[in-house]
């Protein structure tokens, strides 16, 4: 359940409401036309769904500009959406076509698109810490008030590296907001083996910045709290740690259903999706009077003309040739790189 | 003799060692109740309890250092990196603790660890979760470096790692895992340092390690319609390297071609080669050709990534060469 009305939201215009909707609603059919793409084998391997969390990517990015940064994760398709990302440049990457954000070159994991700040999923987990810490960094020397958001998941708060860049964002005052997904496992590894803490954003106090916890599946409060932590680093505050407490319906990565493996119980699924952002929200917009039933079905239907829009475009893009495998490697270029190694 | 998979054949291996030494126990991400990210070590968890197999935080810098100073104290420990581009994160506590107490410590310290796990591309992982890191390891001093291409050769080979006395990184690899092969009954194992020829042939020789070998025999088999016999050669264990055996070969087919999958410029070929040059000059007829990946992060979409990893038909252009068949 949506806890009730935050004071102030109801003022909040419903364009913005309905775009938080628009937003969790795109996420949640894109992932679910991926897997779609993915069992017809017109994309290839594995992506990792964010189906279950759309409201912290959704909520968080929605206080974002253009020109604040994003790092992301192996789990990235949602952030890369709510941080105005195109379905079509995605497909059409996914489906490693020259017209994808990375022209082919990079897949799930990788897909970035600087003009939008987003500074790149990533396969390996824990890297994006130290890079949104970078990005902050060069807005802090530039002058500017650009803030960096680091996302990543609950196991990814054991890699040494996210450890380092919070201290260092923390002595130095970075404009970054460190926002943690705490979806309960990584992988199979249940958060509660893995951290003696009940919540994470505890940790926050050790490194002496503010630590926020939030119910991930409430796309408000999200937002509310990143707000906050948006306008402390704005102002040149420093960091946050901002955990939003979520869960992935799904496994861990497309394929993990055919491995039957089980490592949490359908009950607990069955409780979480209860509360899936998804559905609970337009349900509230519609029961608060904020937005009709014809106004959520119209952004149903829009997001299904934009997907399917998207996937006829990335299926009708050409492959990278070949031979251009070897371009594109350095800055400059010299005639002995690529390396032949002899 | 049984025809296992690869996978099985590291799972016995681990199982075995696990019931002949208690000192024998696992460290790494999902190597417990998920039964390792690519099932080597399915059961295990249940025979030996989750001391003995225990899973880790994603951390991998502190699993293969938990390995070491357990290995210090005498434990036999096998750290799984759920994959070798994972080990990157781990490459100080290798490089700079494994491979250097015993030296440093004036031999005072054993340091009997595993660093294993799967590496190289499979397909279309992309850039981060396709490399084949074994040259950054053969490049340093204090480990020993083992890359198994059969089920034989990853039971046999996994086992003398376990015992052996020094750092080993053994990697694996993941399109491997399902290939079959036959493999002895009963105790063996397989002495780290010895290379194997896998396919006797007297007309050209083809080193390669890891799943280049079955690229290798492919491309020997095909080779063999037209009259020509290939020499495949698997180096097994590329620290040390079994240059005896490399050299044998090639004085005996004068003609040779490198196949790996890492990159070209610094690459394990380089060193074979170099030292094929220093010992074995005067008995070549023509120069050694390598075949490896593209000097570029790996590319995701399929033609990119088909241009950049060796293949038949690059391996048998390197074959034409040495063998002046243009
Ligand atoms: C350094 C590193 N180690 C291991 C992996 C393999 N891996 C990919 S995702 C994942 C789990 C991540 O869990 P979490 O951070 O909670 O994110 P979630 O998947 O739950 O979104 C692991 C272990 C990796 N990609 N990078
Ligand atoms: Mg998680």
């Amino acid at each position: 359940m949506l806890r009730p009305v935050a004071k102030g939201v109801k003022a909040m215009e419903k364009a913005t409401l309905l775009s938080l909707y628009r937003t969790m609603r795109l996420i949640r059919r894109f992932e679910e036309r991926i897997v779609e793409l993915i069992n017809r084998n017109e994309i290839p391997g594995v992506t990792h769904e964010y189906v279950g969390e759309e409201a912290v990517a959704t909520g968080v990015c929605s206080v974002l500009r253009p020109d604040d940064v994003i790092t992301s994760t192996h789990r990235g398709h949602g952030h890369i959406l709510a941080k105005g990302g195109q379905p079509r440049r995605m497909i059409a990457e996914l489906m490693g076509r020259e017209s994808g954000y990375n022209r082919g070159r990079g897949g799930s994991m990788h897909i970035a698109d600087l003009s939008l700040g987003i500074y790149g999923a990533n396969g390996i987990v824990g890297a994006g810490a130290p890079i949104a810490c970078g990005a902050a960094f060069a807005a802090k020397l530039n002058g500017k008030d650009r803030v960096a958001v680091a996302f990543f998941g609950d196991g990814a708060t054991n890699q040494g590296v996210v450890h380092e860049a919070m201290n260092l964002a923390a002595i130095w005052s970075l404009p970054v907001i460190f926002v943690c997904e705490n979806n309960g496992y990584a992988i199979s590894a249940s958060i509660k083996e893995m951290a003696t803490i009940e919540r994470l954003s505890d940790r926050a106090r050790g490194y002496g910045m503010p630590g926020e916890w939030v119910d991930g599946m409430d796309v408000l409060a999200v937002r509310g709290a990143a707000e906050k932590a948006v306008a402390h680093a704005r102002r040149g505050e420093g960091p946050t740690f901002l955990e939003c407490r979520t869960y992935r319906f799904v496994g861990h990565f497309t394929a993990e259903r055919a491995l039957n493996i089980r490592y949490r119980g359908d009950e607990e699924i069955a409780e979480w999706r209860k509360r899936d952002p998804v559905e609970t929200f337009p349900a509230w917009l519609e029961r608060e009077g904020i937005a009709t039933a014809a106004e959520t079905e119209g952004v149903r239907r829009e997001v299904e003309g934009a997907l399917e829009d998207a996937i006829a475009f990335a299926r009708a893009s050409p492959f990278p040739q070949g031979e251009e495998a070897l371009d594109g490697m350095y800055a400059t270029s010299y005639p002995n790189l690529p390396a032949r190694g002899v | 003799m049984a025809v296992v998979t690869y996978r099985e054949a590291l799972n016995q291996a681990l199982r075995e060692e696990m019931e002949r030494d208690p000192n024998v126990f696992i460290v790494g991400e999902e190597v417990g109740y998920y039964q390792g990210a690519y099932k080597v070590t399915q059961g295990l968890l249940d025979q030996f309890g989750e001391w003995r197999v225990r899973d880790t935080p994603i951390a991998e810098e502190v699993i293969a250092g938990i390995g070491i100073g357990a290995a210090l104290v005498g434990l036999r420990p096998i750290a799984e990196m759920m994959t070798f581009n994972f080990s990157l994160l781990a490459l100080d506590q290798i490089v700079n603790n494994a491979a250097k107490i015993r030296y440093m410590s004036g031999g005072q310290f054993k340091v009997p660890v595993v660093f294993r796990g799967p590496g190289g591309a499979a397909h279309q992982l992309g850039a981060q979760h396709s490399q084949s890191l074994e040259s950054y390891y053969a490049y340093v001093p204090g480990l020993k470096v083992v890359l198994p291409a059969t089920p034989k050769d990853a039971k046999g080979l996994l086992k003398s790692a376990i015992r052996d006395d020094d750092p080993v990184v053994f990697i694996e690899s993941e399109v491997l895992y399902g290939t079959r092969g036959e493999v002895p009954e009963g105790e063996y194992t397989i002495p780290l340092g010895q290379a194997e020829v896998k396919r006797p042939g007297k007309d050209v020789t083809l080193i390669a390690h890891s799943k280049t070998v079955l690229l290798a025999l492919q491309v020997a088999e095909s080779l063999a319609a037209e009259g020509i016999e290939a020499e495949v050669v698997d180096p097994r264990t590329l620290r040390p390297l079994d240059s005896d055996l490399l050299l044998e070969s090639v004085r005996k087919t004068h003609r040779c071609v490198i196949v790996e999958e890492g990159w070209p410029f610094c690459g394990i070929g380089a060193q074979i080669a170099t030292t094929l040059y220093s010992e074995a000059f005067d008995t070549l007829d023509a120069p050694i050709e390598r075949v490896t990946s593209a000097d570029v992060p790996m590319p995701y979409a399929k033609p990119l990534e088909a241009a950049v990893v060796p293949d038949t038909k690059r391996v048998r252009a390197a074959i034409d060469k040495v063998l002046y068949r243009q």
